[in-house]
């Protein structure tokens, strides 16, 4: 077990800023154990375990800054690291964007960690495999899948009294499962805090369901048409907009939300005024850290209010540089929504497209945010309210923003994965109209 | 990659690079760089101890990887350094065979303690493992070599090179795109030295010292009235060579139709650098496409990742099987296709040959992770799908004896898998240049240089981007264009292929980080190619607005 106290973190942190000759010193603490098993083909494939904790020490002379690291956490390798980041950072060239190490702060108390999700043992990580596996059998089904699990903590300590301590939890675990005679293909992706909510065999249950449905499916024309995305599908398209809400980048003129002559898009209502997204690191369905690693408290913030860009993620230096408080990026953002179902978003659809999954999506274009992508492992014909059949998978070109001044109805709020990176969230599914598929892909 | 896998250095800003950092990376002092540490000798006196342990429990076949992985990351941007990173990893990762079944276990205690220690738990994982295992692993033989060495061919050093060299490189760029007019420059340098030493069971023990480089900028021009920006990457390649890559000779310069100055074995970044800002303030004021059905000419800067995409991918034999089915997708080339050995991949001039040899390239290696000599073998033959990319545990599937050396671990820490190996396109046998081709094409679009990419999970339909775009009219070329993107299918794209420029137009760029695998691990792969011909292609006007 690699995860320390807040106490012993903090002696053992004082230990080393006690060791600094520099100017200001900032040191960095984390461990985590962490746990995964692969399958594929019905039959698991690899299997893995890591512990590990790593102390990193920032020395900075003036503007110069030297960052050294380490895992062996004895007096005497706490000693050598600092000098050796001391040494460095006197080679070191002037950075001058180099911003002084933030002074004491206030931070929320997080609720990121679950203790069972620290005890997974690998008995029951095996047990969770197997309930997921033995359902594909059962259908005749092949399933391959990925399940992680990861526990640890993190701290913080400066020079100028600043200390920040965390500890989280959290398990991911994604399935696809594809019909005996690869003809069809579902997928489903589970992410929590607390592994006591994440049922294998239910998630699975509904990537069979997907692979069994989508089979034998229909080529129809590409074109545009009112879509229903999935959550799942959703986060892919709108963490494009999430990741580029930097502000010097729209300030330096090289972003979707920067305007012609210096400006931004901020204060702009840029998409539909039903559009609200907002990160909260106490969102007991997704609690995040309190706290970044540079220090700065992470509160709940408001991006999108009714269509309007509110805010824009800051770094320290162009917060200092813009004389603003300058807000830092969020671990996790979070989307309103309404109150139906994705079932009852179909029953009042005339016409449309179910996708409940999207993959390999690209920036085609960064000044629009043009994303290019196809939908996968089952995309479906809505005709009267009612799913008709399976179709061929599609190839769009689409920007969310395009997409967001598109809205038809925004369905309930649930916990979903990314699967480009990995990243949690708490987004509705959404009904789109014309939405552009450009072509059509062979793929199952 | 996932977001969770990068610390954020302290001292870089918001949108700066992200550093890959595991718990066993440490940040050193350059000069720790060219210290040996351990020479081959005392490395197999450790090897020898994990191998007899693990023959004492019972293991049936054994590999030892002693690791040790360098990088620097020298980045800036206009006149500033924004940051220098060294980096060590450090350790062995053992693998096994017992009761039939692999068993992986790694540790950064590189003693004899730690040997035995790890080795223990890499036959305690497998017997485990094994109560899952349908069938037992069956490995293809591959010859024992004995004690041998391999070095990447290289005359300098790149971790001897002082850092203040690169550094007044990279502002020297930066100031010649600020001078030609460019709004902001970020430019980078990172270098790579695998120190790997492999022991099996087998009575391979194998010492090699590898070393890849990749210099890169991004250029952006903005045009302040319309707001319009464009980014000019470096027309760099990442390559397995050392520092003389940064030479800029004169003779490895090539100057492309359209008046493109592009680079071969060496690279000129000061000169890429003012010609990228004059390059991106064309590229705003580039007409936009009318789309429709081109003849698409493409450059090997370009086609390098077409070629990635498209069939190194899908010729990855545990694609194929499956095994990659819940992240990257399997492959359209399944085995029936292969079984029949008429499946029509691209057209005649369509000869693909994978290879962990070609000197110079991100591929080349000695020896693979699993102690079998590189070599080359044909994937496409005049059109036809004659073979995959395999390793010693997969090649029985297919009915051959020998593995193709293609097993790869991005470190000591994690387990080595079939990763792919250079999927390169043979040059044309008739003399053909680019300007010649481009001589005989009515309406066409000729590109240089890869940028956005998409593919599905079974390598059936794509999408590229580029960077510049030159319209063909009549055999001529009429200026640039902008907003192009074209789409296919990998099939009738290859069977499109109507010629491939000589030799002469040779090159071989790549990709330092393509990702595969859950956990995800990367690799390092280029795809050589002239430049080549596709007719009747489908291009798609790609502006919106906002």
């Amino acid at each position: 077990m690699l995860i320390l106290t807040k106490e012993e973190a903090q002696a053992l942190m004082k230990k080393v800023l006690a060791f600094s000759k520099a100017d200001e010193c900032e040191v960095n603490l984390t461990g985590s154990n962490a746990g995964n098993v692969r399958y594929a083909r019905n039959s698991v494939s690899t299997s893995g375990g890591i512990s590990q904790m790593s102390l990193a020490v920032a020395s900075a002379f003036g503007k110069k800054l030297g960052i050294a690291t380490i895992n062996e956490l004895d007096d005497a390798s706490l000693e050598k690291v600092v000098r050796r980041s001391e040494e460095l950072a006197q080679l070191a060239p002037e950075n001058p964007e180099f911003v002084s190490f933030l002074g004491p702060q206030k931070y929320a108390e997080p609720v990121t960690f679950i203790p069972a999700t620290a005890a997974i043992t690998p008995k029951l990580r095996a047990d969770n495999v197997a309930a997921s596996l033995k359902v594909a059998r059962d259908a005749k089904a092949i399933a391959a899948g990925f399940l992680e699990d990861n526990s640890g903590f993190s701290a913080m300590m400066n020079s100028h009294g600043l200390f920040a301590y965390n500890t989280t939890t959290y398990t991911n675990f994604s399935i696809t499962v594809r019909t005996e005679d690869g003809k069809g293909s579902g997928y489903a992706t589970r992410g929590f805090n607390d592994v006591a909510k994440l049922d294998t065999k239910a998630a699975t249950e509904i990537a069979i369901e997907k692979a069994v449905k989508s089979a034998t499916a229909k080529a129809i024309e590409p074109g545009k048409y009112t879509v229903i995305l999935e959550p799942a599908a959703a986060a892919v398209l709108l963490e494009n907009i999430f990741f580029a809400l930097d502000a010097r980048q729209a300030d330096e003129g090289r972003s979707f939300l920067s305007l012609p002559g210096g400006k931004t898009r901020q204060g702009e209502k840029l998409m539909d005024e039903r559009v609200n997204i907002y990160s909260d690191p106490l969102n007991p369905e997704l609690p995040t850290s309190t706290w970044t690693n540079d220090g700065r408290p992470q509160e709940k913030t408001t991006w999108i209010e009714k269509g309007v860009v509110k805010n824009l993620t800051f770094s320290r230096y162009w917060a200092e540089k813009k004389g603003v408080k300058g807000i830092p990026s969020p671990d996790a953002f979070i989307m309103e929504g309404g109150t139906k179902s994705v079932a009852e978003l179909i029953k009042g659809t005339k016409k449309g497209i179910l996708v409940t999954r999207l993959w390999y999506i690209r920036t085609v274009d960064p000044q629009s945010l043009l994303l290019t992508g196809l939908t996968r492992d089952g995309t479906f014909y809505i005709e009267n309210g009612e799913i008709k059949y399976p179709i061929k998978n599609f190839r769009f070109n689409e920007s969310p923003i395009i997409m967001l001044n598109n809205l038809e109805e925004l369905g309930k709020v649930e916990r979903t994965v990314s699967v480009e990176s990995n990243t949690n969230y708490l987004l509705p599914p959404l009904k789109i109209r014309d939405f552009t598929f450009s072509s059509l892909s062979d793929a199952v | 990659m996932k977001r969770r896998d990068f610390i954020q250095l302290a001292g870089m800003g918001a949108g700066a690079m992200m550093l890959p950092m595991d718990g066993f990376t440490q940040i050193v002092d350059p000069s720790r760089m060219l210290d040996p540490l351990l020479d081959a000798s005392q490395k197999k006196v450790l090897a020898d101890v994990a191998l007899n342990t693990t023959k004492s429990l019972g293991a049936t076949y054994t590999d030892v990887r002693i690791g040790r992985y360098l990088n620097q990351f020298v980045i800036t941007r206009e006149k500033k350094v924004q940051n220098i990173v060294n980096t060590e990893s450090y350790g062995v990762g053992i693998r096994v065979i017992a009761n039939g079944t692999w068993g992986f276990a790694a540790s950064n205690n590189v003693t004899t303690e730690g040997m035995k220690k790890t080795a223990e738990r890499a036959v305690a994982i497998a017997k485990a493992n094994s109560k899952f295992q349908k069938e037992p692993v069956k490995l293809a033989a591959t010859p024992s070599y004995g004690e041998v060495s391999w070095k990447t061919p290289q005359t300098k050093n790149g971790f001897e090179v002082p850092v203040k060299e690169k550094v007044d490189l990279l502002l020297a760029a930066n100031a010649k795109a600020l001078e030609k007019g460019a709004n902001f420059v970020n430019s980078q340098m990172f270098l790579v030295n695998e120190q790997k030493y492999f022991a099996s069971s087998e009575g391979s023990y194998i010492d090699q010292d590898i070393y890849r480089i990749f210099p890169n900028f991004a250029v952006t021009m903005i045009d302040r009235a319309s707001g319009q920006f464009k980014n000019r990457p470096a027309f760099a390649a990442p390559m397995g060579m050392g520092y003389e890559y940064m030479d800029g000779k004169a003779e490895d310069k090539i100057l492309l139709p359209g008046g493109v100055t592009t680079y071969n074995k060496s690279y000129d970044m000061i000169e890429d650098a003012g010609f990228a800002a004059e390059q991106a303030k064309q590229m705003i004021a580039a007409k936009s496409v009318e789309p429709g059905k081109y003849d698409l000419v493409l450059e090997p800067s370009h086609l390098w990742l077409t070629i990635h995409e498209s069939v190194g991918h899908p010729t990855e034999l545990d694609r194929v099987l499956g095994y990659e089915a819940n992240y990257a997708g399997t492959s359209f080339l399944t085995l029936d296709k292969w079984q029949t050995k008429k499946f029509n991949f691209g057209s005649k001039q369509v000869n693909f040959v994978a290879d962990k040899t070609q000197v110079g390239s991100l591929g080349a290696v000695g020896y693979d992770d699993e102690g079998v000599k590189c070599k080359s073998w044909d994937l496409i033959k005049d059109g036809i799908l004659v073979n995959y990319q395999a390793i010693r545990d997969q090649v029985g599937i297919i009915g051959q004896s020998e593995s193709h050396g293609c097993c790869y671990s991005q470190s000591w820490a994690d387990v080595q898998f079939q990763r792919m190996a250079n999927v390169s396109l043979q040059p044309g046998k008739e003399q053909l240049t680019p300007a010649q081709m481009i001589a005989g094409v009515e309406k066409g679009v000729y590109i240089v240089k890869d940028s956005s990419f998409s593919i599905d999970q079974q390598r059936y339909n794509f999408q590229f981007g580029g960077v510049l775009f030159f319209e063909i009219k009549n055999g001529k070329i009429e200026g640039m264009l902008k907003d192009v993107a074209y789409q296919a299918n990998s099939q009738e794209f290859w069977n499109s292929c109507a010629q491939v420029c000589d030799a002469r137009d040779y090159r071989v760029p790549g990709a330092f980080n393509d990702g595969k695998g859950q956990p995800g691990q990367i690799n390092a792969v280029s795809h050589g190619s002239a430049t080549a011909r596709f007719n009747g292609v489908n291009v798609i006007n790609t502006a919106r607005t906002i």
